[in-house]
Parts: structure tokens; sequence; C-alpha cells
């Protein structure tokens, strides 16, 4: 190994315990990967150098002195930007917030923190998480790392970036209709969407309310165990967060999967998903069965609405909780005669135009008039969503469909008609409707070389099912860790 | 203004799955296509963004394309269904009234555009005469 980036946290742990390795050389090894790999990858927005050789040295001390803090003592991690982080800029990657320092951490944030982790800084984002490529970012697009020409996905393609170049060991996203899952698929990663209410969203600056939560990018599935068990937990600031018992996830990597039962949902499997992601999904669930799972195919009828109802229901949430970027407490100001006249002003001027676009389509069908017809409507699909779902758990213990339809497309490929990027998130879409956990795993390569993501999907706190067959289709795909062209030759990496 | 534009769903919008709900396959996508009448001006005042003629329309446009594809769910039958504002069943979650110390003044206005004597300053709310 030519690097302490290229080692897995589990590797980089065991190394660190042993004492081969100290936090200073694994952070610079980090420092140095970015340097070589930012300027094509415009992964992160902020790196921290400062206070992240502080929170390496201390780290090395604290182990000097026999100390520990956690599960990611000396680990260093990026942060997607719309997880305010105090005293360091975040931008949600709106130019409406740009400059904006923070004057606390969010609560996955402090646990990071707690558990040891090194804060390297703060990765790119489609602005407020609205978007499946990083294109809508207000600081420019990110860089897929095995094809420069290609977007990593999103909305948390720089937290998959950085993961898959090794310019971070882990790093945090946040999935609203597959913002972790799909940039985690496209760069060959693993991602992990927690059941809704597991990870408390204090300090996560809100995009859609009922459907948002953060969750882990690692390389491996084992490692996103670990930094799951160190996020979730009970946390009176989160109104809904999960009040009952937190498992250790970890104990279900290697349980393998005899017996366990598979759905292969058929809405997902099947037309509109390209040959290559469709060919090497059905050689993982081939090896699935061969390991003892019992594979059937499951139809889930409401599936073709669920796209529909989502985009009626994120945008509806996210016009209301962007109505809080108005000029006044933080953030951009326009100036003009009127408090009314500012804020039309400032937020003409701060938003892109995704984002604009979901306000907009999000207060037409609140409106008066519409209401009942578009956001009443898409409420009561979800009701119908979930309770396809229910009855598909009768007979299976998870879902598995491929994490997204195509791998990473070309920038400016899908950016002309808003819709059709929209269509990106099909297969992710219906796991935060319905509130419960999903995981992409990376399974092997298209025909131009680029990442196939695996999802596995699981009832409602269902995390321990969920891990025990994303660890079997990792161990059987034979991804072995596979790392991204940008990373050799002529890198010299 | 708006008509209602509920239709039912035949089996045959359950047939084809992904395909429609992605519209991937040529030729047909909807079975139906829903007239959407939006007054993008009104909702552009209604959501403070402020937007010149031409982004209005652009824009306009862009909505009327994507809600046609949202009107989708108005072909399911829904009589007798609960809406579903959120995914867990969850009630009020109470916790103990405990006094705990808020963020300093200084440090909540320390972002602010403008600020004057501990108070966030904005314009007249009011139109003068």
């Amino acid at each position: 190994m030519s690097s302490p980036a290229d080692l897995t946290l589990a590797e980089a742990t065991a190394s660190l315990r042993a004492g081969e390795l100290s936090s200073r050389e694994l952070l610079q090894g980090t420092l140095d990967r970015a340097g070589l790999t930012e300027a094509e990858l415009h992964a992160y927005l902020t790196i921290d150098h400062e206070r992240a050789r502080a929170a390496a040295a201390a780290a090395d001390e604290a182990r000097a002195r026999g100390e520990t803090t956690g599960p990611l003592h000396g680990i260093p991690v990026a942060i997607k930007d719309n997880m305010v982080t105090a005293g360091l800029e975040t931008t949600a990657g709106s130019q409406i917030l740009a400059g904006y320092i923070p004057p606390y951490d969010a609560a996955a944030v402090i646990a990071l923190r707690k558990a040891g982790a090194v804060i390297v800084g703060k990765t790119n984002l489609d602005e407020f998480a609205m978007g499946s490529s990083t294109e809508n970012s207000g600081y420019g697009p990110s860089a897929n790392p095995w094809d420069t020409e290609r977007v990593p996905g999103g909305s948390s393609g720089g937290s998959a970036a950085v993961v898959a170049a090794g310019s971070a060991m882990m790093a945090l996203g946040s999935d609203t209709g597959g913002s972790i899952r799909q940039p985690a698929a496209l760069c060959g990663v693993v991602g992990m969407k927690p059941t809704y209410g597991l990870v408390s969203r204090y300090g996560l600056i809100a995009f859609a309310s009922s459907l948002d939560q953060i969750g882990p990018i690692a390389r491996t599935v084992g490692d996103a165990a670990v930094a799951l068990e160190v996020i979730a937990g009970h946390d009176p600031l989160d109104a809904t967060s999960y009040r009952g018992a937190y498992p250790r996830y970890r104990a279900s990597i290697g349980r393998g999967v005899a017996g366990l039962r598979v759905g292969v949902v058929a809405e997902l499997a099947g037309e509109g998903i390209s040959p290559d992601v469709l060919s090497a999904f059905r050689s993982v669930v081939d090896s699935l069965a061969d390991a003892g799972a019992v594979v059937s195919e499951v139809s889930l009828p409401s599936m073709e609405y669920a796209l529909s109802a989502y985009y009626l229901i994120a945008p509806a949430e996210c016009s209301a909780n962007l109505a809080r970027f108005d000029g006044v407490r933080y953030g951009l100001r326009v100036e003009g005669a009127t408090v009314e006249e500012m804020t039309a002003r400032t937020r003409a001027l701060g938003f892109g135009p995704e984002v604009t676009r979901r306000v907009l389509l999000g207060t037409y069908a609140l409106s008066a008039g519409y209401y009942e017809a578009f956001y009443g409507q898409a409420q009561k699909v979800r009701t119908l969503v979930i309770q396809d779902f229910t009855k598909a758990y009768e007979s299976v213990d998870v879902l598995v469909s491929p994490t997204s339809p195509m791998t990473a497309f070309e920038f400016g490929s899908r950016t002309e008609d808003p819709l059709s990027m929209y269509l990106v998130d099909v297969c992710t879409i219906p796991s935060n409707l319905v509130g419960a956990p999903g995981i992409s795993v990376p399974v092997g390569l298209d025909g131009s070389g680029l990442p196939i993501g695996f999802q596995v999907m699981a009832p409602s706190l269902g995390e321990e099912i969920l891990f025990r067959v994303a660890a079997e289709v990792e161990r059987s795909s034979a991804w072995n860790d596979r790392r991204p062209p940008l990373l050799e030759a002529d890198h010299g990496v | 203004m708006h008509e209602r534009t509920l239709c039912p769903a035949s089996s045959e919008h359950r047939a084809s799955g992904l395909a429609r709900a992605s519209g991937i396959r040529s030729g047909r996508t909807y079975n139906r296509r829903v007239a959407i009448d939006i007054d993008i001006a009104y909702v552009a005042r209604l959501a403070r963004i402020e937007l010149s003629d031409d982004e209005l329309q652009h824009f306009g446009a862009q909505l009327k394309g994507i809600l046609e594809h949202a009107a989708l769910v108005q072909q399911l039958p829904t009589d007798g269904v609960e809406p579903t504002a959120h995914p867990l069943p969850m009630v009020n979650a109470f916790r103990p009234d405990q006094v705990t110390p808020p963020l300093e003044r200084e440090t909540a206005l320390s972002q602010a555009p403008d600020a004057e004597a501990g108070y966030f300053r904005v314009p007249p709310t009011l139109e003068a005469e």
C-alpha cells in the first residue's frame, strides 16, 4: 500500500492501534491525496487544514497517554456542506449562504468529534441537496474520480467523490430521495441511508423534513456500519429522533444470508434500467441465491406513482423550509425599499435555478385551490407506497434493486430538461417516502469502466438485516475495494 | 380556475411499471395529459422571489412540464386513503422543561447582514405613503 489514504477505515484503525501509523501521518496522506486530486475533482468546498492538523495531533497525544475516545479515533472524515460546523463556513452549496459561519455543530458532527474523528473539510453538493449530479452547486460541480468528464452523482456527490479518491476515509451525506445512495453507486463506494429518525437532523440544513436523513458514505459495508454506530442515537433536539434501542450494527457483518428471503422489485429490475446495470444486478442476485438466500420477485404496483408523489412532497416541504432564507438573520441580503422587496431580491439572486424551480413548484402545490389535487393527493399516494412495502415485507426480509438506472453520466447531459434529472432517482425515492433504510454497494463496472451500485432495502429499523445482506453482496461481488483510474499511473500514487 | 382532473386507474396504468414512471419508453408516456393551469407571476410573488418576465416564462413552462408528470398522482384511486405527512407513527415528543443556556445574543446576531442595538435590522415592513 503506497499511501495510508488507500486504507479502509477498519485497516487504518488497526494500524493506528498497533502503533504502525499515527493520526498525523494518516491525515497527511489524506491531505496529500486531496492535493493531488482536488484540481480535477473539486469535491471539497472547504478544507480545514489547521484544525484538522490540531485534531490529528491531539488524537496522537491522547493515544500516547493510552486514551482513545471512540471508534473513529484519529480517522480523517468529511462532512457534506449542508451540516453546520461551528466556526467553519457552511454554505449548503448555495450562494445565499456564502460566508456563513455557524455558531454551533450539527448533532452528527458532535457525534463524530466525540468518537475521535478528524474533520478534514466540507464537501460539495447540489444547492440545498436538490439534485442528482452536483451540477446545481452554487460553487461549480464536482467530478467523478472514475471519469472526470462525468458527474459524481448527487446531491452528496462531493462526499462520495472524496471517499472514492481517498481524500477522506468516511464522509457524511444526507439522503432525501437518494442523495447518499445514488452518488455512492456512481462513485463505486458504499452509501447508506438509515431509517428516518435514527440520526438526529439537528443542524442539518433542512430540505424536506419528512424525508431527509443523514447517513455514512464509506469504502466498505463494515466501515459504514462503524460510522452509523457513531452517528445514530436519540437526540432531544430533534423531535423526530427515535427513542428505542440502537443495536451494534457491526455484529451483522459476515453472518451470511442463508435462509433469508430476498425480494427483487419487479418494477425496478427491467425496462428502463441500462443493460450493463441490469446484468450486474442479476448476477449478484444469483450469488445471493447461491449463498442460500431464498430469492423471489415482488411487485410494488404503486412504484410508478412514487416519483410523482415525491416531486410534489419534497418541493412542498422545501418551499416551507427555505422561507427562512429571507436576508434577515444570516447570509446574503440585497437591499430593497421594503422587507418584501428586500427578501424577494435576496432570494432571486441567492437561489440557483433548481432551487428556484422547486420553491416555485412547492409553493404552487401548497397554494389555495391546488393543495388537495397535488400535495394532498401526493400524501395519499405516499400512504399507498408505504402499504405496498408493508405488504411486500410480509413475504420477504429485504428488497433489492439497482441503485441507479444508469452509471455516471456526462456533464450537461441532463441539465436542459429538469424532469430527465428527476428520473435518475426512481429506484431510491421509495425508501424516503417509506422512511425505511437503504444501502448501495458497488458490485462491478459497466462497459465504459464506470461503477454499478446494488441497492438493498429493509423495513424501518431493519438495519441489522440490511447490513447482513449488504455484506454478503460486497463479498460475493468480488468488488475488492477497487479504486478509480484517477489514482493510477500518471498521478504517481 | 382549476379543474379537478382525477381519472380512474386502469390495470393498464399499473402494468408498465418503471418505464411509465420514468417516461423512458418511447411513444407513450401518459395515458391522459392533464391540463395544468398556473399563474406563475402569482406563485413567484407568494414564494418571495423577484423574477424578470423572461424568467417567469422560462420557469412557468418548466413547471407545467413537471406538473403534468406529477399529476400522475391524480390517476390513482385514493378514496378512503389517509394522507401520510410523516413516515413515523409519532405523536408528541416530550422532554423535561429544563432551562439551558441559549445562544448568546451577540453570537446570534454575528451573521446578520444588518444589526443594531441587539436587534436584527430590516427595511420598513410597510410601504411608505
